[in-house]
């Protein structure tokens, strides 16, 4: 039973590594980035290229990962996405949209539209016992790398001072602006470090989660359910949230099979009614 | 002679009728998608399926472009409405499918009307997420009751008695056609006449400031239950019409790919006048089919390519291309001739 | 926001700027290919493609006077696109045969049309038994999910393993395999501790595996489809159940050669039963694996061969009528057929007009430096055992 806990922490923390950057560029710019997934799905590739093709070390590529995908949401930001923050939500849909289907497009051409694995190394593979509860190497991976990824984040957000710039402009842009912060800057980086954790998760998930080109699709609802339930303006709300999602997916797998899906879906409906803003935002001015 | 309160009601009347004119161009739009049947006899069975997916578009419209209610879940009352059809066909206990089809958006009006309390509150990802969240329950419903729906196979074993007794669903789509567009037809009239009415005007009140739409006295609630509940209806007979022209029903009619690319025709099309919709309905559908005949395997980038240039490109700079094509339509405007009386005496009411 | 009344004109233009498909040939004949080229079942729709080119490529397009002209069209595994396609096929295209179908509701979708329009529906992937009962006019070049399940029952309960916990998709084949797997293993003395049904759509094996473990069976049977085998075996071996002794079994699905190559050691010693391997020995598979290596940059995987066989089933119909291009001609034709394939020895059942094909038992084991699943016995001649026992 506790490995079912523990199951669902592991993919709760995965969640949040992956829902992170989504949640702070829709709190920050409420610009709606569908196309979140898809950098993702580039982390997870680079990954699979590097650690398979190339023979690199499975702990080197995570880094490459991560700063790759930084590196591609960067650019993507400063010559595609500039375009769209003064457009309507509506048209975000659709760009965003657009750019997943060419994505998964152009992987499937290159990169074939089977599930690829990740060759991970044999000391993350199996399990051990600890007082009679199986604990994966790999998920323990998992939650020692986002425990420590939420952490350095939390610590950003809340006590440094580009954490206090970058809660004043998700608070209200307008003033921010007003007082001489300078938003698209802290946007562009911050979107850039959100697309890089999205590839990082992706290459953490690919092992857990299933990597083909068909990822973004898949799991943005899962992205949406997270920053959602967990509202835009603070680390924890998502955090918190994706922990529940997490473990109430795993447990209602495990206890009610019959049942499945349904649990998260249920859930997310029950809470948005109870509190529309998220579990954990303040009522914000917009 | 005619006071004061009277002739504002007589100019706000006046103004009324003439917001609900029909332009030239509607006129050649309805003509062409009839003429269809005689002209375009071999592509009866892609012209089906975007009179299905324009009627599906205009409800989704009715709540997105009038009432700005944002929802990824409207498959779920599109589902609900094919399930009704292909079980009333299936097991034979309504015959006529014009009958189940009423009864099809009835059902899906009535689970409208019970979601529509998740959509009063909350902001535009709330909505996304919850009406999402229903249209998936559904799915995972149908997807468990397989003694009902078939589970993940399909309702096998659907076949649709002849409409009205007389004509027979055949291969060709050619009923089909005919069916989808006329009941297409009525039920845009039917929505035209409500959006141009008193109620459609608070609608678009309420869209624009629901705070200062419920300060001047107009019930905020029960204007957003009502067009919810009339847009459910209209999706659920749209689903009803898929059911009953291809007399089959899976769990993909609840699938959160329908409702987005649902999404994306209406963008595409323009939300806000009710031919975004159907307009949506027709390029989408035209350019998948051609573009998946052209490269079966990598037609998405396509389609996402597309979609990201007409965003770059930006709609206001299509429509100046079109403009050459609109003011000579207006010319044809002879009404507008008319028109200037009615313009004098609100001057002379003002001054 | 686009003017409502311009667009609305240019769109009627459109309207009447969509062109009718230009009018066939007398000596072609056209077979209609709707496999899901995009979409979770991408890979299914890119093996069978593939093969289906080799299979033209080797035996060229012309046959008894007649040019064969493949129409591939896009599914994206919804079956009201297939019903779509399949009708414009019939009617615009006017094809001979419409084949493909990687989805059971794919197949049982278009089964009406078939008879309506007389036109053969050649299943070359789906795998339900009941597929071909729904036309006279359904010829299936694939495999049924029973045919493997009762082979490996019958090895399982004659190799020491009693107690098994059985996890299948939540979908026809999977109930299909759930059932004749269960009905033989049982009435070999078996036990079938826990049944569990997975959905089919983004599966996380984790819970499952987890409440199978609990149970302590000797082995868990396990059907997924094509593409998710990895997945599954990913999270198998992460709980550590192969260390815990647990076998593994089920029908070849779960070692599909497409994810193979990349599933890791771990998969290593899997049973399984099924009716292709890329490591088959014979020189007819050796060929054909290498020319298709050669031609694309993967494996042969057994959704291929249905592919493959499929076309030689239309050409050596088509040499068989005489050129006769009519559904009744074509089925009488293809009934009865039997053939060497790339598998082995198949056979159409006049009867069924299913396939009848060799299983075999396999283990999963490393050759050259990749991971093959290599066969050590073989079961002759199996025909779907659904229907022959719904006969007696």
């Amino acid at each position: 039973m506790l490995t079912i806990l523990f199951d669902g922490i592991a993919y709760g923390m995965l969640l949040f590594v992956l829902a992170s950057g989504l949640a702070v560029t829709l709190g920050l710019m409420n610009f709606v980035n569908l196309a979140h997934g898809a950098f993702a799905m580039a982390g997870g590739y680079i990954t699979v290229i590097l650690v398979n093709r190339l023979g690199l070390p499975f702990f080197a590529s995570l880094p490459i990962a991560f700063l790759a995908s930084a590196l591609i949401g960067f650019v993507f930001e400063r010559t595609l996405y500039v375009h769209v923050y003064r457009k309507s939500h509506l048209d975000q849909v659709l760009f965003t949209i657009g750019l997943v289907f060419m994505s998964v497009a152009t992987v499937d051409y290159f990169l074939g539209s089977s599930q690829v694995f990740v060759q991970v190394p044999d000391t993350l593979q199996g399990q051990f016992s600890v007082s009679g509860v199986g604990i994966g190497r790999y998920r323990l991976l998992i939650i020692i790398v986002c425990g420590l990824l939420t952490i350095a984040l939390q610590f950003v957000f809340a006590n440094t001072r580009f954490g206090s710039r970058l809660r004043a402009a998700v608070d209200d842009s307008r003033v921010a602006r007003g007082l001489g912060i300078n938003v698209n800057r802290i946007f562009a980086v911050t979107f850039a470090f959100g697309s890089g954790l999205a590839g990082l998760g992706g290459a953490l998930g690919a092992e857990i989660l299933g990597l083909d080109p068909t990822f973004p699709l898949k799991f943005m609802i899962y992205f949406l359910i997270v920053v959602t339930v967990g509202g835009t303006s603070s680390i924890t709300g998502p955090f918190f949230a994706s922990l529940l999602l997490g473990i109430s997916d795993v447990a209602g797998k495990y206890y009610v099979p019959t049942l499945g899906a349904f649990v998260i879906y249920t859930i997310m409906i029950i809470i948005l009614i109870w509190r529309p803003q998220g579990l954990f935002s303040r009522a914000s001015s917009r | 002679m005619t006071t004061p309160a009277r002739l504002t009601i007589v100019a706000a009347t006046e103004w009324l009728s003439e917001r609900a004119r029909w332009h030239p161009l509607e006129f050649l739009f309805w003509i062409a998608a009839f003429a269809a049947i005689y002209l375009m006899p071999s592509r009866h069975l892609i012209l089906t399926e975007i009179a299905w997916l324009g009627l599906f578009a205009l409800s989704l419209d009715l709540i997105l472009g009038y009432a700005g209610i944002i929802s990824l879940g409207h498959a779920a009352f599109f589902g609900l409405g094919a399930y009704t059809a292909a079980l009333l066909a299936k097991h034979e206990i309504i015959n006529e499918p014009a009958a189940a089809l009423l009864i099809a958006g009835v059902a899906a009006m009535a689970l409208g009307f019970l979601t529509s309390f998740l959509v009063l509150r909350g902001s535009d990802l709330t909505r996304l997420m919850v009406t999402l969240g229903v249209a998936l329950v559904l799915r995972e419903l149908a997807n468990r009751n397989g003694w009902l729906t078939g589970g993940a196979d399909g309702l096998q074993g659907v076949t649709i008695k002849p409409l009205l007794g007389t004509f027979r669903f055949d291969m060709f789509g050619h009923t089909g056609y005919i069916y989808c567009l006329t009941v297409l037809f009525i039920l845009f009239l039917l929505a035209r006449r409500m959006v141009n009415s008193p109620f459609g005007l608070s609608l678009l009140s309420v869209k624009d400031n629901p705070l200062r739409a419920s300060a001047i006295g107009i019930s905020v609630d029960a204007r957003l239950v009502a067009v919810y509940t009339v847009a459910a209806g209209y999706a659920g007979i749209a689903g009803a019409l898929l059911a009953q022209t291809t007399a089959f029903a899976s769990l993909e009619v609840f699938s959160f790919d329908r409702s987005a690319d649902l999404l994306l025709v209406l963008i595409i099309g323009g939300a806000g006048y009710l031919y975004g919709g159907l307009i949506g309905a027709i390029v989408f559908k035209i350019m998948q089919d051609y573009l998946s005949a052209l490269t079966p395997q990598y037609w998405p980038f396509w389609i996402g390519l597309v979609l990201v240039v007409i965003v770059l490109v930006g709609r206001d700079r299509i429509t100046s291309w079109t403009a050459p094509i609109r003011l000579f339509a207006e010319r044809l405007n002879w009404r507008a001739l008319k028109r200037r009386p009615a313009a004098s005496i609100t001057e002379e009411h003002l001054s | 926001m686009l003017s409502r009344y311009t667009i609305g004109a240019i769109v009627t233009l459109a309207i009447g700027a969509v062109a009718v498909g230009g009018a066939s040939a007398q000596d072609t004949m056209k077979v209609g290919l709707i496999v899901s080229m995009t979409g979770q079942q991408a890979s299914t729709g890119k093996q069978i493609k593939a093969a289906v080119d080799l299979y033209m490529k080797e035996h060229g397009d012309t046959v008894a006077g007649k040019k064969v002209q493949v129409i591939l069209r896009d599914s994206a595994s919804v079956p009201d696109n297939t019903k779509r396609l399949a009708q414009e096929l019939i009617v615009n295209d006017k094809v001979s045969v419409i084949a493909g179908f990687e989805i059971t509701p794919a197949a049982l979708v278009v089964a009406p049309l078939a008879t309506e329009a007389k036109v053969v529906e050649l299943v070359m992937a789906a795998g339900t038994s009941i597929i071909t009962e729904k036309s006279p006019y359904i010829v299936r070049t694939s495999f049924t999910v029973p045919q493997s399940c009762v082979i490996i029952a019958d090895w399982a309960s004659k190799n020491n393993i009693k107690k098994v916990v059985s996890i299948v998709s939540d979908y026809a084949p999977g109930f299909d395999a759930e059932k004749s797997f269960g009905e033989r293993f049982k009435a070999a003395g078996g036990e079938v501790a826990e049944a569990i049904r997975v959905p089919l759509a983004n599966p996380d094996f984790a819970p499952f595996l987890q409440r199978a473990a609990d149970a302590k069976p000797d082995a868990i049977f396990i059907f997924v489809p094509s593409g998710q085998g990895g997945t599954f075996m990913k999270q198998f071996t992460e709980r550590g159940l192969d260390k815990a002794g647990i076998k593994l079994i089920g029908p070849g699905d779960v070692t599909d050669d497409d994810l193979l190559p990349g599933m890791g050691d771990a998969a290593i010693g899997t049973v399984t039963a099924h009716f292709y391997s890329a490591d088959h020995n014979s020189p007819m598979n050796k060929a054909y694996v290498a020319a298709f290596q050669k031609a694309n940059n993967f494996r042969p995987a057994f959704m291929s061969v249905g592919g493959y066989d499929g076309m030689h089933l239309i050409y050596e119909a088509l040499k068989k009528t005489g050129g006769k291009t009519d559904g009744d001609s074509l089925i009488a034709a293809m009934k009865g057929m039997k053939w060497e394939s790339p598998r082995g020895p198949i056979s159409i059942d006049p009867e069924t007009r299913d396939i009848v094909q060799n299983i075999y038992i396999r283990k999963v084991d490393k050759k050259d430096g990749q991971l093959y699943n290599v066969e050590f016995a073989t079961f002759e001649a199996v025909k779907d055992p659904v229907k022959e026992a719904s006969k007696k």
